[in-house]
């Protein structure tokens, strides 16, 4: 048992009392702003997954949020309030935009897949906020969480039981990643991110594997949209707008992009940031703006941790 | 074959052709369009007009990596490996290519143990075995060409184009990849673009001249050395032993 | 007589995108570098003119002063930080100047508050003009179109046919080359992105009035000027004059007539709602239309000509030109 496993393990114990302590604490307020750090957490382990294990630079990945949690609202509003059937076909409605944005957008490379991912993005959002059947900019609302039918034993409509539901989902999410980098398609990834010429030239058909990556990775986001939504029982189309994006690459980077927990760290540092800062003061994303361009400028300087290249093969 | 960029004919009605497991040398002056007619037979750069045909089979249209999978394989001129990941996972890389599609999103890569040891066997002929699990950057420049080559060979082609694989080589490490090509002999179709006359008369069994974009004289090494238009045209008039 | 009305908004939104715009395309194109804060300069463009004409009462005061101060700012900001993302990867890039709208928008919140700023159409200008038989037209509207073109030809001129602009574009393709003849590429590059603020800052004060001087309005610009950039090609002055019309044009004639199709043709609650959602698309649509025919852009230096053989002046070039160039 090497010391990783045993620091996950704590950590994942610590989590679980965590919600009684607090509770017993008075302090149950931080339940939300945990669940929220989770959510985010995920969101950004799968951005991590195309950004930083496959090079793949998109600016659209919030718009993915969006798309999961919309399609939940939307659902609700119209009488479905079963999670059976909402989720899936909020995952579902994700992976049919994400492939058709991919699709687009993979024939490009670099700076215009940049662009091309926020156009797109961006342009998910202008339609959300042209809907006024559906709140417009104002927002969507959902009067109660999507129900289960286990709510008797477990109650995740409540803030409790809530947070051992996007727990759950957290550690299955992150154990699927950690699998997904060390499968053979995460080799393929991770030879994209480092030599992408060179991958076609040994016989990838790259397209379809960043593809692949490509919806994998939203259908991820869209489950963490899906949870935010359920969460704040609310959504708006500011979810998804591109400053959102570029928030949320923030969050991978800070993490330590391409590895293995950028999500949950970066998640965790900057929500946290964010937490103590806003009660100094409103313009929090001065001093925000300031740290990632410090932490930027170090890394120009080459102050660079390495990335996750996966173990290599034993050699015997 | 014919291509041309703006009013330059790089490749100007060129016919080649190369025989099932022969090693095949194709010479020239700079400039003649070598490398611009590998790219052409991998697939990186289309042709204006003319076909490739891969035992009988028109591969003109397709993509660069369903020739790989059909079994052209290229080499760098400029080293071109992943340099962060470690030498045998260079080479598992393109072992793994080949094995039909890598849609295994579960079952990790360390547990696949005969790609494992289809890669050690290709590192074993580029005598790269002690150096496995470095990462392939920190290799030398000898060692990293010989690499360069073993991803492509990693790839089992039926044809290996290999372009200028002893390009910046001393003297020891060009005489090691001259072994490693030399025992490649007969296992497979091998077009090798080289500058380095000693390497390509041991090791071709037939020889094209490649000048301004035709070929202009195919034989073998004998025929050409005593071919009165190539000596002029490319050797100059330099005694060869 | 509206869609003559109509039409002149279009080419009016066209050409000040394309000032946006083509700032961007030429930092992009010569120094490889991807500029999220272009939007921020296009904000203080905004800022600085109504403060100064605020302080000073003139509104040409304001207006020269502001295109001064953004000079000053981009030069200053080039020399400080921008200069050192030039060698680096587009990630790199894209994170400090996302870092620099942070910046730059709570400061301008700081400095100037929350709430948008009063910036009016100067008197002079405040009337209409009479253009074809009795429809009349903002006056102020066709001085800013007047003004797009003038400054666009300039830049034409300026690209292709000084000697500055040759070394521009040489620049970009070999920097130790033009370093070696002579030139000074680090002022060079200075200057470049100083004129690419001096431009951005003219169209958010030239727009300014017309819309609102608030926080965030550089951001909504920054999308389309992306997308003008895509479309007509990275680098491509020519491209983005062309994209910017193409762009700025079906944005405007979308927003103002799809909907009122589309109501003709569906019934009105779904019209309502997928009008304006079409036309804010539209665009979008667009720039897929054209990468999918053209997935490096219109314009992008070495592209094939778009013209038939028997129009072209020059000899088509090659095909796979390297990224990273200029061209007028």
């Amino acid at each position: 048992m090497n010391r990783g496993l045993i620091a996950v393990i704590v950590a994942g114990l610590g989590l679980l009392v965590l919600p009684m302590v607090l509770v017993s604490m008075g302090q149950g307020f931080y339940l939300g702003l945990l669940t929220r750090i989770m959510i985010y957490a995920l969101a950004a382990t799968s951005l991590n997954l195309i950004l930083g294990y496959g090079g793949m630079v998109s600016f659209g990945h919030a718009a993915f949020l969006g798309i999961g949690g919309y399609a939940v609202a939307i659902a609700a509003q119209h009488g479905i309030g079963t999670a059976w059937v909402a989720w899936p076909m909020a995952l579902g409605a994700v992976a049919l935009f994400a492939t058709v944005i991919g699709a687009i957008s993979l024939r490009t490379q670099g700076v215009h897949f940049l662009m091309i991912t926020l156009a797109l993005a961006q342009m998910v959002y202008y339609v959300f906020v042209s809907l006024r059947g559906y709140g417009g900019d104002d927002g969507l609302s959902m009067s109660r969480r999507s129900s289960f039918g286990w709510e008797a034993w477990w109650p995740t409509r409540g803030d409790t039981g809530f947070y051992y539901l996007v727990l759950a989902l957290l550690a299955l999410a992150l154990l699927c990643a950690h699998r997904l980098v060390r499968s053979h398609f995460g080799r393929v990834l991770i030879g994209v991110r480092e030599n992408e010429a060179r991958m076609s030239t040994i016989g990838y058909p790259v397209y379809r594997y960043k593809l692949a990556a490509f919806v994998i990775a939203a259908v991820l986001c869209g489950l963490a949209g899906v949870l935010n939504v359920e969460l704040n029982r609310f959504i708006s189309p500011s979810v998804m707008h591109w400053s959102q994006s570029g928030m949320l690459m923030v969050i991978v980077i800070v993490g330590g992009l391409g590895r293995p927990w950028a999500g949950v760290v970066g998640a965790t540092v900057f929500l946290g940031l964010e937490e103590v800062l806003s009660h100094y003061t409103e313009r929090w994303q001065l001093p925000l703006g300031l740290l990632l361009l410090a932490l930027v400028l170090a890394r120009v300087a080459g102050w660079r941790l390495p990335r996750d290249t996966g173990k290599s093969l034993q050699h015997v | 074959m014919r291509k041309q960029f703006g009013g330059l004919r790089v490749t100007d009605g060129l016919h080649l052709q190369v025989r099932p497991r022969e090693v095949h040398a194709l010479i020239g002056p700079n400039g003649a369009g070598k490398t611009t007619l590998v790219h052409q037979i991998a697939g990186t750069l289309k042709p204006d007009a003319g076909t490739i045909t891969l035992d009988s089979l028109d591969v003109t249209a397709l993509p660069v990596s369903a020739r790989v999978q059909l079994g052209i394989a290229r080499s760098y001129q400029i080293t071109n490996i992943f340099r962060s990941l470690t030498v045998i996972d260079n080479v598992a890389l393109a072992v793994q290519a080949r094995r039909g599609h890598s849609f295994s999103f579960w079952r990790p890569v360390q547990s696949d143990t005969a790609l494992r040891d289809e890669a050690a066997t290709v590192l074993d002929r580029l005598a790269l075995t002690e150096h496995a699990l470095r990462p392939a950057g920190s290799l030398s420049y000898g060692d990293q060409r010989l690499l360069e080559v073993g991803i492509a060979l990693a790839t089992s082609p039926r044809v290996l184009l290999l372009d200028e694989p002893m390009a910046g080589m001393g003297p020891q490490e060009s005489s090691r990849m001259v072994e490693m090509i030399d025992g490649l002999r007969g296992q497979m179709a091998v077009m090798l673009v080289e500058h380095d006359m000693d390497a390509v008369f041991r090791l071709a069994d037939r020889i094209s001249v490649l000048v301004y974009g035709r070929i202009v004289a195919t034989g073998t090494p004998q025929e050409i050395r005593r071919n009165p238009e190539v000596v002029l045209a490319y050797l100059g008039d330099e005694e060869i032993a | 007589m509206l869609w003559i009305e109509q039409l002149l908004n279009g080419l009016q939104y066209s050409l000040m995108l394309f000032l946006f715009a083509a700032g961007l395309t030429l930092v992009f194109g010569i120094m490889n570098l991807v500029n999220l804060a272009h939007g921020s300069l296009y904000m203080l463009g905004a800022y600085s003119a109504a403060t100064v004409t605020a302080l000073s009462g003139s509104y040409a005061i304001g207006l020269l002063g502001a295109l001064v101060f953004m000079g000053l700012f981009g030069a200053l900001l080039e020399i400080v930080l921008i200069r050192r993302l030039y060698r680096q990867d587009h990630l790199t890039q894209v994170l400090a100047t996302f870092a620099l709208i942070l910046i730059f928008n709570e400061s301008v919140r700081i400095v100037w508050g929350v709430q948008p700023l009063r910036y009016d159409i100067p008197a002079a200008l405040s009337g209409s003009v009479s253009i074809v038989g009795d429809l009349r037209y903002s006056a102020y509207r066709l001085a800013t179109i007047a003004a797009g073109v003038v400054v666009a030809l300039l830049l034409y001129w300026m690209v292709s046919r000084t000697r500055v602009g040759m070394w521009v574009r040489a620049g970009a393709s070999n920097r130790e080359m033009v370093q070696m003849m002579g030139v000074n590429v680090r002022r060079l590059f200075t200057a470049i992105f100083s004129l690419g603020a001096v431009l951005s800052g003219l169209a958010g004060a030239a727009l300014a009035p017309l819309m609102s001087v608030q926080v965030g309005m550089g951001e909504e610009v920054l999308i389309l000027a992306f997308v003008v950039v895509v479309v007509g090609g990275v680098g491509s002055i020519r491209g983005a004059f062309i994209a910017a019309l193409l762009v700025g044009m079906v944005d405007s004639m979308g927003r103002a007539w799809l909907p009122g199709l589309l109501g003709a043709v569906l019934p009105a609650h779904i019209a309502s709602d997928l009008g304006p959602a079409l036309a804010s698309m539209s665009v979008y649509l667009l720039m897929a239309v054209v990468l999918m025919v053209r997935p490096m852009g219109l314009f992008f230096p070495g592209a094939p000509s778009l013209l038939p053989k028997w129009l072209r002046r020059h000899p088509p070039m090659a095909a796979n030109a390297a990224p990273g160039r200029a061209s007028a």
